[in-house]
């Protein structure tokens, strides 16, 4: 990457290994959704797919974490994202008091585990 | 946060609706998940040696947090041009699903193709978790200029804090990172359970939740694809069955 980075250039390679490889989905996207309605079965679907899909990657994010999250020990992780939903669930489904608690549960778990 | 009840409302102009949507973008917990986020990667973009306006145009033309952290990291730690490719295109997936459920909701007859394109685009986990929870008390009419509103409202906060993390970068202590790194998770976590009402979709989240880290665990290719046909497929399945039962 480095070297093609300096051989193509930075903004070729970003529109090479960033832009087309990704805008490609959106676009399969926008050609599939062509005469659907928000009643139609592939849609219904598709919604479906999407949450389960997301759901699946903020799991992984938080089972396997990468970068500096990754220095911090999986139970706190994982107690701090409970933490969380608890928060979320005592606050009447404040997603904004749900991340505040997860944030410091993480904080305080990692800082306990570094001492 | 506005009041969520009563019929969808109809704005004085496409740019009233649009602005609407840039103010709702700002008052959001995602301003605050995309800050953290962007400057985790601007900083990120600093210390492998990418220049700032890289950063900016990456926020702008790819608009995909892990898209741009595996080209940004792969700059570091090396691994081929069609590594990344396939490494973006495989975390892009996502988006074929999203876009299809979303198009339709903000489509009325006569909507051109060109129309669509900018909201095409603009599609992103943050983004589509808000339409589809906001776009019904939008008029039909209004729906697309209220999602580009909301949307450029969130790119707009990400490019300047991608922008100020770049500069931050030097200063930035480890555990002060990985706090900013456990934002995006958890808000798509708990915005996710929010957002699942109907039943279906609530069997979706927790099949979700568990097959995505199983099939990485069994290092099943495509763990994710799986994941999303798999999990949503259940749902689906269970939907039309309750369905035709009643």
């Amino acid at each position: 990457m480095k070297e093609a980075m300096v051989s193509l250039g930075p903004y070729f390679v970003l529109i090479l290994v960033g832009f087309l490889p990704n805008e490609v989905w959106r676009l399969v996207g926008l050609v599939m959704a062509r005469g659907l309605n928000e009643e139609s079965e592939l849609v219904v679907w598709s919604r479906v797919v999407a949450i389960a899909l997301l759901a699946g990657v903020i799991a992984k994010l938080i089972l396997f974490s990468s970068g500096e999250l990754a220095g911090v020990p999986t139970p706190v992780r994982i107690g701090a994202a409970v933490i969380a939903f608890a928060a979320f669930m005592a606050a009447k489904r404040s997603v904004f008091v749900g991340v505040l608690a997860g944030e410091v549960a993480l904080f305080a778990g990692a800082a306990w585990y570094a001492a | 946060m506005q009041a969520l009840s009563g019929d969808p409302k109809i704005y004085a102009s496409s740019a009233a609706a649009f602005f609407a949507g840039a103010r709702s973008a700002m008052t959001s917990v995602y301003v605050v998940v995309l800050i953290g986020t962007y400057i985790g990667l601007g900083a990120l973009a600093h210390d492998v040696g990418l220049s700032s306006v890289w950063m900016m145009a990456s926020t702008i033309i790819v608009w995909a947090g892990p898209a741009q952290l595996i080209i940004i990291s792969a700059v570091g730690t090396g691994g081929s041009l069609i590594e990344v490719a396939i490494a973006v295109t495989l975390s892009a997936m996502r988006l074929f699903p999203m876009v299809v459920a979303l198009l339709p909701m903000m489509r009325k007859p006569g909507t051109r193709l060109p129309e669509m394109l900018l909201p095409t685009h603009f599609t992103s986990i943050s983004m589509w978790i808000e339409s589809l929870r906001l776009l019904p008390y939008v008029a039909r009419e209004h729906r697309i200029a209220y999602c580009n509103g909301l949307s450029s409202g969130y790119m707009g906060t990400a490019v300047v804090a991608g922008y100020v993390g770049y500069f931050l970068a030097a200063g930035l202590p480890p555990l002060l990172a990985s706090i900013l790194l456990f934002l995006t998770p958890l808000s798509f976590f708990l915005s996710t359970v929010n957002n699942a009402r109907q039943v279906i979709e609530k069997i979706a989240l927790v099949l979700g939740l568990i097959l995505g880290p199983l099939l990485a665990y069994w290092q099943v290719g495509l763990d994710l694809l799986w994941t999303g046909v798999i999990g949503g497929s259940i749902a689906y399945a269970y939907g039309r069955y309750r369905r035709s039962a009643s």
